[in-house]
């Protein structure tokens, strides 16, 4: 049996893997909290650890995760259900239900009925490793014995099938489709993701039993949103990574604004220094200015709308469409084969989901094959916009740099680059996959700095280094 | 200042302020360690009310610096009185330069700020530093050197140390990221939206008139309308001027109907508007 402090180092180090920055005197303040609190008590000492050693929002999934891991609330096999919620023996005149009958599953989904109905946690911690006990074993890797896991429990327990007859208690005497189900639906459901995870927890916590908490934890540790990768992120992580945008849009127009002001002494008020000095007696103590006229930023965005990179595409309009309220002005464009302009979707004010929909659905970018064409596209651009770029344009191209082996147009790209104030390529693909197959990024490269922006954290940190 | 989370709990809760365990430990935590606390979370969450309830709780005094863009030394520690100054060097006739310059940098030219102001005091302090995320790098800077040490140097009076450190809260919108730095000294609280359980009893302690059935339907809609996608999130504060409009509004069951009519006082965006009237069906 390790000792406490062996475990909080064990801790600290599966945070520091899973991507965290947890410096030395961190981790001694962790231990300084632990000794101030009551260490039973469980949410305590996850408050203490997440107050000292979690700095960041982001980070804070992972750490609950790991939390659970190295801190479980039980161990062991845990006993079944307690006796008031032991399985009814059936009436033996009630009629057959065949082979899913299953009074132990019953009985649990009575139990997370009763949660997801009235929010008791016991229940809910009692459900779910009730759960987990009953269908979570599978057989391991040969020669491993066994395994555990969560598909196997939430599959067998499927909660959304409560949904109906929680539905059913919860609105009686109410009309049905109104408000009050839309609210009821959405309580049930945040409660279903709270059993779900609940179940992954007691999961990872069974695992961690057979083999050892750091084990688990390497495998188990999803990544943190900012490191979800654009290009195979699924439903439920693009929704946040939506989330997401709003602030980085105010972070990038508030370095923006920072940036135009720095060093913002304008002409000498003369006047207004005459005047001010009359209060220190006639002597300039603090000398007045015009404020300085601030430059105004415009930026055009050219962006690959093919398939490919739809999600990254759809991710960096949505951007767009946020700087939209920050910068002075933004233009949009966006291509498959042919070019189109995308700003007359950006309505101020309009829904920024339904506008990225409608665009999709409505942008004449499309031409012949559908295949994308980064040569033509430029070529169009050039043709169709001349005006479109000027000394304070800053532009941005979004897009994987894969031209089907069609035409480059390198030089009315450099030509365009060499107009506007700054140029940037973000290119949603890893390095290392750069230059294979059709990619021609290097080409690009050579004429426009690109940089990789796979994710979040790398977008974040595009738009730090950023010097409009 | 509390002997226990639980203490802090309760006392947090004796001045209206109901606060959730990780809120109350941490919180305790700052005050036994002797911490800066940083908090974080969308605005209107109650930031700035837990530093003002801190101070109602333990009966000390609350100083307030509010950061913006722009924000200097001067005005967030001391500054000398210069005219004041200036007045004392013309009135001291034929007065050695040496007499004068120990007169004019003492206690009274002295313009304390803030910071200053609450390292100062002997009595119980809290320290609200409001918005630290709106200031420039070198603030910042300043903000790391004043909370590590609880010290600051005047070259013209030598070094002030804080007798008795105040319990300091930093509050930040996250519209940048503070440095690691200063992260790293101060104990990290984020403050999300409650429970819904925790928001009904929130309603109904700042709204004592209103029936516990509206309150319950009241934080339902709003925890249908955080899990849309808006632009701007229906926050605490929000919620609770919600539940004032509908008493003064003589409503007692939340209906399509009486969203419609007071959607506005959550939803400040028209896009937001549409969005979540098409969501819940409000037709």
């Amino acid at each position: 049996m390790s000792t406490l402090l062996d475990r909080h180092v064990a801790f600290v180090t599966a945070l520091r893997e899973a991507g965290l920055v947890v410096s030395v005197a961190e981790s001694l303040d962790a231990v300084r909290a632990t000794g101030a609190i009551e260490l039973l008590d469980r949410e305590q000492l996850r408050a203490a650890l997440a107050a000292t050693l979690v700095k960041r929002q982001v980070h804070r999934p992972t750490f609950d995760s790991l939390f659970d891991l190295f801190y479980p609330a039980v161990t062991g096999e845990t006993a079944a259900l307690p006796s008031s919620r032991q399985a009814v023996p059936r009436d033996p005149d009630a009629s057959p239900r065949g082979p899913l009958e299953d009074p132990r599953r019953d009985a649990i989904r009575d139990q997370l009925a009763d949660f997801l109905r009235d929010g008791n946690r016991l229940d809910l911690e009692e459900a779910a490793r009730a759960a987990v006990d009953a269908f979570g074993a599978v057989p391991g890797q040969p020669g491993a014995g066994r395994s555990w896991s969560r598909l196997a429990v939430l599959t067998k327990v499927s909660a959304q099938t409560l949904m109906a007859g929680l539905l059913e208690q919860m609105l009686v005497g109410q009309d049905r489709g109104g408000l009050a189900e839309v609210r009821a639906r959405s309580m049930v459901n945040a409660r279903i993701e709270t059993f779900e995870r609940a179940v992954s927890a007691d999961v990872a916590r069974r695992l961690a039993e057979l083999t050892d908490a750091q084990t688990v934890a390497r495998t188990a540790s999803r990544p943190s949103i900012e490191h979800v990768s654009f290009l195979g992120a699924s439903r439920k992580e693009l929704a946040e990574l939506r989330r997401e945008i709003q602030p980085l849009a105010r972070r990038l127009a508030a370095r923006l604004a920072i940036d135009q002001r720095r060093g913002s002494r304008g002409a000498l008020d003369f006047r207004a220094t005459m005047r001010s000095s009359l209060s220190t007696g006639g002597v300039p103590m603090q000398t007045r200015h015009r404020p300085k006229r601030p430059l105004k930023a415009d930026l055009v965005v050219i962006c690959d709308l093919s398939e490919s990179v739809t999600s990254f595409a759809h991710f960096t309009l949505l951007l767009v469409y946020a700087l939209r309220e920050q910068v002075s002005r933004v233009r949009a464009f966006g291509f498959v084969d042919e070019l189109d302009e995308l700003t007359r979707f950006f309505t101020p004010g309009g829904d920024v989901l339904e506008s990225v929909t409608r665009l999709a659905e409505e942008a004449d970018v499309t031409w012949l094959y559908g295949r994308t064409d980064y040569g033509h596209a430029f070529e169009l651009f050039a043709k169709r916009f001349p005006d479109a770029i000027g000394p304070r344009t800053s532009l941005l191209i979004l897009g994987d740099a894969r031209s089907n082996y069609g035409s480059l147009a390198l030089p009315t790209l450099t030509d365009l680059a060499g107009r506007a104030k700054h140029a940037y390529w973000l290119n949603p693909e890893r390095h290392a996959a750069w230059d294979t197959g059709d990619s021609r990024a290097s080409d690009y490269d050579r004429v426009v700095p690109m940089v990789e922006c796979r994710n979040l954290a790398q977008l974040g940190q595009f738009v730090r280094s950023l010097d409009l | 200042m509390f002997s226990s989370p639980a203490e802090a709990q309760s006392a947090l809760a004796e001045v209206g302020y109901l606060a959730d365990t990780a809120t109350a430990t941490t919180v305790f935590l700052a005050a036994s360690l002797e911490r800066p606390l940083l908090v974080e979370g969308p605005a209107g969450v109650g930031k700035t009310q837990l530093a003002r309830a801190v101070s109602d709780a333990t009966g000390a005094a609350l100083i307030r610096l509010q950061c913006y863009e722009g924000l200097d030394e001067a005005r967030a520690l001391y500054e000398w009185n210069y005219r004041k100054q200036l007045l004392r060097i013309q009135a001291s006739d034929g007065q050695s330069w040496d007499e004068t310059h120990d007169d004019i940098f003492t206690d009274e030219f002295l313009l304390t700020r803030p910071l200053l102001t609450a390292i100062r005091r002997d009595e119980p302090t809290v320290l609200l530093i409001d918005e630290a995320d709106k200031t420039d790098l070198e603030v910042e800077a300043l903000l790391l050197e004043v909370l590590s040490e609880y010290q600051v140097t005047i070259p013209e009076l030598g070094t002030v140390t804080a007798t008795r450190r105040p319990f300091v809260v930093v509050t930040s919108n996250a519209t940048r990221e503070l440095s690691e730095a200063l992260k790293r000294r101060c104990l990290y609280l984020y403050l999300g939206y409650p429970t819904p359980e925790r928001e009904r009893d929130i309603i109904i302690a700042q709204v004592p008139d209103i029936e516990a059935g509206l309150a319950e339907q009241i934080v339902r809609t709003a925890a249908s309308l955080r899990a849309l996608e808006l632009k701007k999130l229906p926050s605490v504060a929000e919620t609770i001027d919600w539940a004032r409009t509908l008493l003064a509004l003589g409503i007692d069951d939340l209906d399509e109907a009486a969203i419609g009519r007071t959607l506005g006082v959550v939803l400040k965006h028209n896009s937001d508007h549409l969005r979540a009237t098409k969501e819940l069906g409000l037709g």
